[in-house]
């Protein structure tokens, strides 16, 4: 139960979340609601897994898993984007899609035995930095420090490049991006794939280096929803969900460990005693994205910020206001 | 009530322009047989059309004749069904409005193609092939701020859009189309949100710019402004072209309305005598905020009495949208209303529709209907809570039916059943639809916001006819619009806000145009102002 | 080169081109059509992959129709598991009427078999008291308890505009969580992973219990929970078609903005429709454990709050479509537990429910045969 311990599996298991909420933010920036990410996180987790049980090459099946979330979220933009379906239940039935599906396919996964990982680093000289070494450089799997790059990647290129500003336009204000030139539907279905390509990376993560195994539903349990709300939370800045991810991993790690010890400080541990109030430290991570959102939403409302403007509504050319 | 526009080369055509392209030099811009067709209409029907270097040419007609749907098609927008185009000579294809400006074409829309929550310089640069990848802001921060200042336009490179006033932004679509090197510019009804003097200020840019070789379409349904500005003039109606390309000099208001329109156009709504009865609203010292949180009514003050009109005339966004919410229940307010002599809480909708508060809202598809409910359900929108429509808490479907067969009868809302869904109502038909509605449950204070904004003449002169019937029968009315024309035509008193203050109060027969606009824009140029009735310790207006 | 909506131009023949435009009209038939034509390719594709898999496509969908419609006996089966879905798919559709995403029904679910069960096994009545004082006991319990869970979401979105979908979805997690603990804990029978069997008096009445007065009902397990969801859809469908509340939640339904102008208290509306949402689903739970379980364990839902989702928008949110489309829905969840593998009817419920969604441009938009 120490600090370094529970944050250095926090960055492992954040990364999770890290990758789906960032793929999430790219979709949304672009105006279009995703809320299949459970579905595209099975997806990848199973097509990781299969293929590693079949070929033995990880970074095979890190492909595979990515390509799976990618395809599955095309059927999302399709019938969004030009079938101008509404976002919210079209991510639903992605949802139950992509699970069911990735249920089907893993028929007998969870029988197959210990498969090869991804590779871990240790950076050396840095891992011994106090602190931040030991959390963020010390045995952690390439996919974290693979987050790490993409956190500021993806905001340099939100905030300072020509194909964010285009990404950002055709997420606010639509019309006046296509008035100019900026093909809005092209975009949209660009995004919306990155969008399940990193969703399917976050679930490949799980199956090829944070938990591996399969384990039907819950090798993703709730954490794709949970990734969406990081997504609110996050301001749909990827620095922030950063953090978000980080946080809720190590919160995790923080609930398993709790239940170990006898004493805390001299004190009786109760969870230690009785184990059926294990299920009440389940329900924390749940209760805390509701708290989060809550203290999202007031935020924006003073910060006056929100969500993209043309978010969840689709695009048809020559309807305006009034 | 005449507006002349002053200037220095009104109304005729400048000395030197191009006239006559059979001196070699190619049109600007060609059209020919242009066909295009949506669901259920013809909107441009074998047109021809066409701009001469060096000239501006007027696009005159009508809410709903095509003018917009011509040049959507000329800007890349739309593509026509039949006809050809031709640019400089060339035949062209535009595939999408990237072709259209590549050719040098910008187009300005009356709603602008800028996105609020972006910088001035990140709207300019929408779109542009270079910089390819990395923006570097700060260099063309610089770049556009040098740009606007040769032109002599001012604007704050770093302002993000939702910021400026809504003249700022036009300035900044018109820097936009410079950037880019456009030579064509074509304006979709520019004047509709500027003040008088505003305008002026256009027409100087605008010939500055035609001196330095540019050519302008200017699309208006405003016969002086074309008049004013233009130096030919291509009419249409209906889909069809009614005068092609004729000289601004050699014709008038009479016939260009008549080409528009395909009859005389009565001139201003018969009004009787003006009999004030009792105040109906009366507003003390009224402050409110609006969505951003920026103050938007800082001490309004005002009265209005039954039997009498009363118009607010400003420019978009000085607190106007935000005075008919508060009073309609739909927004906070500090300060002191009163309806009919008791004070009103108003804190929501409900509160004014009990006191007999109606509104016919900016937003007709928006807020003043529910798209996909029918013509019935929409029309009982004020009246389901009560007997007849109600018994309790069921609704008699059977008489809600009866009432609104009858509205559309009595109010001539043209559609295939009761049935019909509100979405597919025409504009004039949506709107016959809401006044129906809000005359039908008897209020004693009428506040219309835009009420004929985008109806075509037909349509506008229905909505007077019935403001004015129920300033005949004895209710109280706010007016608030964009046009001067219509308010100076049917108000009784017109008081001008500016940045959400009433600055000053006139009875319509001592109105002065100079003056009213001036005070639009702020200015009061130290003329003296009769502000009346009486405020007392109204702060903040000048003079009082 | 940006795409043109309305998506020009599939087709050129000679000189006649196919075009979309946007509908004028539009038919009375055309969504029912629309959803028929729907199902019907859902129906198609989920055969295909079937085929995939190794399965027999058609040989599963006539098991489905024989396992399901083949006896009086499994048609009563098949009610009994439609019991749940006219209930939950009654709560989304309400909710969704006025265009609050309500995705918690299945923990509103859960909360309304609890609270059910609460009243048995606290007990909150003494033990011997009649049926007469425990049913209803035990109808308001469950009520009550998926109405609370209803609130949540309703008020944080009401007062804090925070995104319904996301709450319920969490509270989920949280309502199965917590009949896990009452499970494994305090109700636990045996250190087993269930409660003892309530007591007679708390059963709803079935069928089968009137096998003495009429042989021909012996063996059938539909109970009295089907009256209650009858009852419920046909009042909800007057309240939404007839009352002045139900005008309320459709105008704001279709325009929030509208529905406020019109004077529409939108906040207690949402408060109102959510309780009363959670507490349709909630009574679910309630009929599933006093007529079918009779006791609380943790798997008395397969997954009726997300299969409520699809139900209510085949019915279109009408209440008595709604009634059909469970009852379609309780012969799939009734036959689907023989199919192998196992996440197949998951999948076949978000296929339908993708073809109903991108079915509805048909409703939108037109196709034509234009010459030129």
């Amino acid at each position: 139960m120490d600090f370094v311990t529970i944050m250095a599996a926090g960055v492992a298991t954040g990364t999770i979340y890290l990758f789906a909420a960032v793929g999430e933010i790219f979709a949304e920036r672009s105006g279009v609601l995703n809320l299949g990410v459970t579905g595209m996180m099975l997806m990848g987790a199973v097509g990781g897994f299969a293929t590693v049980v079949a070929t033995g090459d990880p970074w095979l099946g890190l492909l595979v898993g990515m390509a799976a979330g990618g395809l599955l979220s095309l059927l999302h933009a399709v019938v969004t984007i030009h079938f101008q379906a509404d976002q919210v239940v079209s991510g639903l039935a992605l949802t139950f899609v992509g699970t069911g599906l990735a249920r089907v396919l893993g028929e007998g996964l969870s029988k197959a035995g210990a498969t090869s990982l991804l590779p871990k680093v240790t950076v050396p000289v840095l891992s011994d930095v106090p602190i931040v070494g030991p959390i963020f450089l010390h045995d952690q799997s390439v996919l974290v420090y693979a987050g790490y790059l993409l956190v500021p990647a993806a905001w340099y290129w939100i905030h300072r490049t020509r194909p964010g500003l285009n990404l950002r336009a055709v997420g606010e204000y639509p019309a006046a991006a296509d008035a100019m030139g900026v093909g809005v539907y092209p975009l949209r279905y660009l995004y919306v794939f990155i969008g399940g390509l990193l969703s399917g990376l976050a679930g490949a993560a799980i199956t090829l280096a944070i938990q591996p195994g399969w384990f039907g539903e819950l090798t993703v349990g709730g954490r794709g929803w949970i990734a969406i709300g990081l997504v609110i939370f996050a301001q749909w800045d990827p620095l922030r969900a950063a953090v978000g991810g980080y946080l809720f991993g190590a919160i995790d790690r923080f609930l398993l460990d709790v239940q170990g010890p006898e004493n805390f400080f001299g004190i009786r541990n109760p969870i230690y005693y009785d184990h059926t109030l294990t299920f009440f430290l389940g329900m924390l991570p749940f209760v805390l994205v509701i708290v989060v959102l809550v203290v999202g939403s007031r935020e924006a409302v003073r910060k006056r910020i929100g969500a993209p403007a043309a978010l969840g509504v689709p695009y048809i050319r020559g309807e305006r206001g009034a | 009530m005449e507006r002349v526009f002053t200037g220095p080369d009104s109304p005729s055509a400048p000395e030197g322009a191009v006239t006559n392209d059979a001196s070699g030099a190619p049109l600007a811009i060609e059209l020919r047989g242009i066909v295009k067709r949506f669901p259920g209409i013809v909107a441009n029907d074998d047109v021809d059309f066409d701009l001469r270097p060096g000239e501006v040419h007027a696009l005159l007609g009508e809410n709903g004749a095509g003018k917009s749907t011509l040049m959507n098609i000329v800007a890349g927008l739309y593509r026509p069904d039949e006809g050809e185009m031709r640019v400089d000579g060339r035949p062209v294809r535009f595939r999408s409005p990237r072709d259209a400006i590549a050719a040098g074409l910008g187009m300005i829309h009356q709603h602008f193609a800028l996105v609020p929550s972006q910088t001035v310089t990140e709207n300019v640069l929408l779109g542009l092939d270079r910089p390819r990848f990395l923006l570097g802001l700060a260099k063309h921060d610089d770049a556009v701020a040098e740009l606007a200042a040769g032109l002599g336009l001012k604007v704050d490179p770093r302002a993000k859009v939702w910021q400026l006033s809504v003249g700022e932004q036009q300035r900044v679509e018109i820097l936009k189309m410079l950037y880019r090197g456009a030579h064509v510019l074509i304006m979709d009804e520019p004047t509709a949100v500027l003040a008088p003097q505003e305008i002026e200020e256009l027409f100087r840019t605008l010939r500055a710019m035609i001196a330095s070789g540019r050519s302008i379409v200017f699309i208006s349904h405003k016969l002086a402004e074309v008049l004013a500005i233009a130096d030919r003039i291509t009419v249409m109606r209906r889909g069809r072209v009614t005068a092609s390309g004729i000289g601004a000099a050699g014709t008038s208001k009479g016939e260009l309305a008549r080409l528009m329109v395909g009859r005389e156009v009565l001139g201003a709504v018969e009004r009787t005598a003006f009999r004030p009865g009792p105040v109906v609203l009366s507003m003390r010292d009224v402050q409110a905020e609006n969505d951003k949180g920026l103050p938007a009514l800082r001490g309004v003050s005002l009265d209005v009495r039954a039997g009498e009109i009363l118009g607010i005339a400003g420019v978009a966004g000085n607190g106007q949208s935000e005075l008919a919410q508060v009073v309609t229940g739909l927004r906070p307010f500090h300060g002191r209303i009163e309806i009919a002599g008791e004070v009103a809480e108003h804190r929501t909708a409900r509160d004014a529709i009990r006191r007999g508060v109606a509104h016919v809202p900016e937003d007709r598809t928006g807020v003043g209907s529910a798209p996909n409910l029918s013509i019935a359900d929409n029309l009982i929108m004020k009246a389901y809570r009560e007997a007849p429509i109600a018994h309790g808490w069921v609704i008699d479907v059977s008489a809600a039916r009866r009432m609104a067969e009858n509205l559309k009868d009595e109010y001539s809302i043209a559609a295939p059943s009761i049935d019909t869904r509100a979405r597919l109502l025409s504009g004039g038909n949506l709107q016959r639809l809401i006044l129906a509605r809000e005359i039908e449950s008897k209020p004693r204070l009428l506040v219309a916001v835009q009420p004929t904004r985008g109806l075509d003449v037909g349509a506008i002169e229905a909505v007077h006819r019935l403001l004015m019937a129920r300033r005949e029968a004895g209710a109280a009315t706010i007016l608030i619009s964009e046009d001067l024309d219509e308010i100076l035509g049917l108000s009784d008193r017109v008081a001008v806000i500016y940045e959400g203050l009433i600055l000053g109060t006139f009875d319509v027969a001592e109105a002065d145009v100079q003056k009213i606009g001036l005070l639009m824009t702020g200015g009061t140029g130290g003329l003296p102002l009769k502000v009346g009735p009486v405020l007392p310790g109204v702060p903040g207006v000048p003079g009082a | 080169m940006t795409t043109a909506v309305p998506p020009q131009g599939v087709a050129a023949r000679g000189r006649r081109t196919l075009r979309l435009e946007r509908r004028l009209d539009l038919p009375r038939w055309l969504p029912a059509l629309a959803t028929l034509g729907a199902v019907a390719f859902a129906l198609l594709v989920s055969a295909l992959i079937l085929a995939a898999v190794g399965g027999d496509p058609v040989r599963s969908y006539l098991h489905i129709v024989d396992s399901a419609f083949g006896d009086i006996g499994v048609i009563s089966d098949t009610l009994v598991k439609a019991t749940p879905l006219i209930l939950t798919g009654l709560a989304c559709a309400l909710a969704f009427r006025m265009r609050l995403w309500n995705i918690g029904a299945e923990g509103q679910f859960l909360m309304g078999a609890w609270g059910a069960s609460a009243v048995v096994l606290f007990p909150l009545l003494p033990p011997g008291a009649p049926a007469l004082a425990v049913i209803p006991a035990m109808i308001l319990a469950g009520f009550a308890a998926g109405a609370l869970w209803g609130f949540i979401p309703g008020l944080l979105k009401a007062r804090l505009a925070v995104n319904e979908i996301i709450v319920t979805l969490m509270l989920n997690y949280v309502a199965a969580l917590w009949i896990a603990f009452w499970v494994f804990g305090p109700w636990s029978e045996g250190g087993f992973q269930l409660t003892a069997q309530f007591p007679r008096e708390a059963w709803l009445p079935r069928l089968t219990d009137l096998a003495a007065q009429v042989p021909a009902f012996g063996g059938l397990t539909v109970h009295l929970g089907l009256a209650f969801a009858l009852a419920a859809a046909v009042a909800v469908w007057f309240v939404l078609r007839r009352s002045r509340w139900g005008y309320e939640i459709r105008l704001t339904g279709d325009s929030p903005s509208a529905a406020r102008y019109a004077g529409i208290d939108i906040a207690r509306n949402t408060i109102a429709i959510f309780m009363i949402s959670g507490g349709l689903a909630g009574l679910a739970g309630m009929a599933e454990v006093s007529g079918v379980v009779h006791r609380l364990q943790q798997a008395i839902s397969p997954g009726y709050g997300f299969t409520a989702i699809i139900v209510a928008y085949i019915a279109r949110f009408n209440p008595l479509g709604v009634i059909v489309a469970a009852i379609l829905f309780g012969a799939l969840i009734l036959a689907g537990r023989e199919i192998q593998p196992a996440g197949v009817p998951g999948m076949i419920q978000g296929i339908v429910l993708f073809s109903l969604i991108a079915s509805e441009v048909v409703l939108r938009y037109r196709i034509r045969l234009v010459r030129g």
